[in-house]
């Protein structure tokens, strides 16, 4: 089950955090401090799944930002590993190349993106064109 | 509508206003037909759905599951997770859609039936039978998904829906887990997954992964395990850490049960050792030390230690206290096991657990043959370097206990190592006055100075003047043992060497020989020390009776000579003769009288009975009996049997004492009465006189 997902810059500023398990509003900030202190302390030769007190971390940057996946033990590591590329390649289709500022001026697209890819910490759909349909409609909806 | 349901979803928080507002419209919104807004819904539902939410709607989510549109159902059916979670009640509902939803062509669908059902059979053993039956439904559908050629829909990177495939090898797991016939039904899929699936790609390995998670859990044959390890083999070889580290990992749950088989592949083990990354060499040293059996044990602990000198902090402990282990249930020689614990010790003497002083100051002690040659080395070591307290402990008790044999000068083992008197004691004040020892380091030093004083053969001023300082140091067991140490050299001098031989052999488990030690050095202290105490414990005289308790006056034995003399028993026991009795008192009605008994086993005892009889009309109350004797008896009064001597001849009360009387000397009794008769408080002091000869010769 995955028990929360963040995207985080290398400031340490976080640019996206879904938790689907219950924290406290003032653990966030302190276990987003943690997370991302551990893994931009590793190194490029290093492993992307860390072991954080009782839950795994998978992890993956791209360019400025890493994504930051916490699991518990049922989960197969490597799927995850390959679901938040799934993640950015859908990120990707959607704003044409995603970049950090992307992510941060349409907060409330990536959020409707992940809750089609994710529910309750169950991963639900990874299919590109059916994740973007419903967003598609909307957009269209918008502009009409 | 939509935006109210998006924003409690952000908000995973139950507070519960906002729970009860939203039930009645979740409803209404689920039973719309609009898509979006029912799927808008469910996602709400299914992050911040309480209890009673849960129940309210669990039969509209029902309905959704069932209906027409893929984009609804798959969101349903995890929604129904979700309250299965909450309520796991409602898995009966749940329970009959599965199997019409295992018919899905929808992946989505699929993917989150197949989670549901995993959710159902984690909760319940019956659902668990219930579903074998569909496993080899489960059979087909990934069967139809690896055999199928590209499909542009679901394949990532080559691997046609791998998140699918992966969801389902982990609900076979949980089916064929102790289930020979759905094992069965798997093998030879499980086969064909792990040859087929292509492993250029991360997708890819983590399909092979699973399968390779499924096949150790399940009962599988034995030839599909051996193809499981191999491909864990082959992933410890590849470049990419991320699946060594998996590997790793099920290798670790693997090494239980199929020992062997990861044997083979103990060397790449080691080479993960020493990788840079932590996470890595965590497992890699977890594994490795899984991996140690008796015939590989040399070259392993080698691997090891060299690990331990180059590893980082926190994995230090772990790997010491790992290699001590290995080394104690592998050990082929004890001199290679003394070898390989010093070895330990010199490189990561902090992070080793505590009973390792013992453990080998026991084996060091139990290995005759190697006295000379362990205290050699230790010497040698603890010369270099005092500050790893277990080393110097060791050493220290080490040279205190064979100093001698360390002076000799002469043993094969090592190379020939001239050792100064002077030097040894260099070494142990320098250990004493660093201010790296910790307090039981000092300890030993100072007690192994104290063994020297009799292994040396030069004079001892020097061990004299270091011990009569620390007679005033501020630690106060190091004062103890100064002081202690000092009345031995000072009056106790013909005692020293006795006490300070060679310690026998402590069992194993045992108190540590520290502790052994210090008994016994205690036992003979006090004794010693008990005739210089001041006179604190007043003598009872026989003429002073002031203390109000009840009298049991017990002289402390004067010297150690008449406590031996108490349990030895050379002496021919005379005939026990009946010995009169005596009346001793009378006044107004009330009489007391001694019975005498001596017991023929012991002819230092003498028995009294002290029995108060009151003839008077008025009863006898408040009654206290003392006694006092002269100093060289040892008198004991036991509790009486009451405190009131009814009238008119009722029962008496009884008291009886007993009294030693090692010396064989005339015994003289002095007694004390207090107690209130005809309203007034009467007190009596009186000596017994007329005491036959017989109760003390």
């Amino acid at each position: 089950m995955i028990k929360f997902f963040l995207m985080v810059n290398k400031q340490g500023q976080t640019r996206l955090s879904k938790y689907y398990e219950h924290v406290e509003i003032n653990k966030r900030t302190l276990l987003e401090t943690e997370v991302i202190k551990s893994c931009l302390s590793r190194s490029n030769e290093q492993c992307s799944f860390i072991e954080f007190k009782d839950f795994k971390l998978i992890y993956r940057q791209y360019a400025a930002l890493f994504i930051v996946v916490g699991v518990n033990d049922t989960e197969n590591e490597m799927a995850i590993y390959e679901f938040i590329h799934n993640f950015v390649e859908v990120l990707d289709e959607y704003f044409s190349r995603v970049s950090e500022l992307d992510i941060m001026f349409n907060l409330d697209k990536v959020h409707i993106i992940l809750d089609e890819m994710v529910l309750n910490g169950c991963i639900v759909e990874t299919n590109r064109a059916r994740i973007l349909a419903p967003l598609l409609i909307l957009d269209k909806m918008s502009e009409s | 509508m939509g935006t109210l349901c998006t924003g409690t979803a952000s908000w995973p928080n139950c507070s519960t206003s906002t729970c009860w507002a939203t039930p009645p419209t979740l409803d209404s919104d689920l039973s719309q037909g609009i898509h979006a807004v029912q799927g808008l819904a469910l996602c709400t539902l299914s992050t911040v759905g309480s209890a009673d939410m849960c129940r309210d709607l669990a039969t509209e989510v029902e309905k959704l599951l069932l209906q027409p549109g893929p984009y609804v159902r798959k969101k349903a059916v995890l929604t129904a997770v979700h309250m299965i979670r909450k309520v796991p009640e409602l898995s009966n509902i749940f329970l009959p859609p599965c199997a019409q939803l295992l018919h899905e062509r929808h992946h989505g669908v699929l993917l989150g039936t197949i989670t549901l059902i995993t959710e159902l059979c984690e909760r319940s053993p019956a659902a668990l039978k219930h579903f074998r039956k569909v496993v080899p439904q489960l059979v087909q559908i990934l069967w139809t998904l690896v055999t199928s050629g590209y499909s542009a829909e679901h394949s990532i990177s080559g691997v046609s829906d791998p998140f699918l495939q992966v969801q389902i090898l982990r609900l076979l797991r949980i089916l064929g887990r102790n289930h020979e016939e759905s094992s069965e039904t798997m093998n030879d899929l499980l086969a064909q997954v792990a040859t087929n699936t292509d492993t250029s790609r991360n997708a890819g390995n983590a399909v092979l992964f699973e399968t390779v998670l499924t096949i150790m859990d399940i009962r599988s044959v034995a030839g599909l395990r051996v193809l499981a390890v191999n491909i864990l083999g082959r992933f410890l070889l590849n470049s990419d850490r991320n699946i060594r580290y998996v590997a790793l990992m099920s290798l670790l749950h693997v090494v239980q049960s199929d020992h062997s088989a990861v044997q083979r592949h103990r060397p790449t083990v080691v080479e993960c050792l020493r990788e840079p990354d932590a996470s890595l060499s965590r497992r890699a040293l977890q594994l490795s030390l899984a991996l140690v059996n008796s015939s590989n044990v040399r070259a392993m602990t080698q691997e090891l230690q060299s690990f331990l000198e180059s590893c980082p902090p926190d994995l230090r402990a772990d790997c010491a206290s790992g290699i001590l282990l290995a080394a104690e249930r592998f050990a082929p020689t004890k001199r290679w096991h003394i070898d390989t614990i010093l070895r330990v010790l010199t490189t990561a003497g902090t992070h080793v657990r505590d009973d390792a002083v013992a453990n080998l100051t026991q084996l060091i002690g139990g290995a005759q043959e190697l006295h000379a040659y362990s205290v050699r080395r230790l010497y040698s070591a603890l010369a270099e370097d005092i500050s790893q307290q277990p080393l110097v402990q060791v050493a220290a008790w080490c040279i205190g206990e064979y100093g001698d044999l360390l002076l000799e000068g002469s043993c094969e083992e090592t190379e020939p190592l001239q050792v100064e008197e002077e030097e040894v004691l260099a070494l142990l004040e320098k250990v004493l006055q660093s201010h790296m020892s910790l307090p039981a380091t000092r300890g030993y030093a100072l007690t192994a100075l104290m063994k020297l004083s009799t292994r040396l053969r030069g004079d001892n001023n020097r061990i004299r003047q270091v011990v009569s300082v620390y007679g005033s140091c501020l630690d106060v067991e190091l004062q103890q043992r100064a002081i202690e140490y000092n009345a031995l050299f000072q009056k106790y001098d013909y005692m020293r060497a006795a006490i300070l031989e060679k310690m026998p052999l402590v069992e194993r488990g045992g108190t540590q020989d520290e502790e052994a030690k210090e008994n016994k050095e205690a036992q003979h202290s006090e004794a010693a020390l008990v005739p210089t105490e001041p006179q604190a414990s007043k003598l009872l005289d026989l003429l002073d009776l002031l203390d109000g308790t009840s009298g049991a006056a017990q002289p402390p034995p004067s010297s150690e000579g008449s406590l031996v003399h108490l349990l030895d028993l050379p002496y021919v026991s005379p005939a026990p003769a009946s010995i009169p009795n005596l009346k001793v008192f009378e006044r107004e009605g009330l009489q007391l009288n001694l019975s005498f008994v001596r017991p023929p086993g012991t002819p230092a005892l003498l028995l009294i009975t002290v029995t108060a009889i009151n003839t008077s009309g008025a009863d006898v109350t408040h009654f206290v009996c003392q006694a006092a004797v002269p100093k060289s008896f040892q008198l004991q009064l036991q509790a009486p049997s009451g405190d009131t001597v009814p009238a008119q001849g009722g029962l008496p009360v009884t008291q009886l004492l007993r009294i030693l009387n090692p010396n064989k000397a005339p015994l003289r009794l002095k007694l004390r009465l207090t107690y209130n008769h005809f309203g007034q408080s009467v007190q009596e002091i009186f000596e017994v006189n007329n005491l036959p000869v017989d109760t003390w010769q």
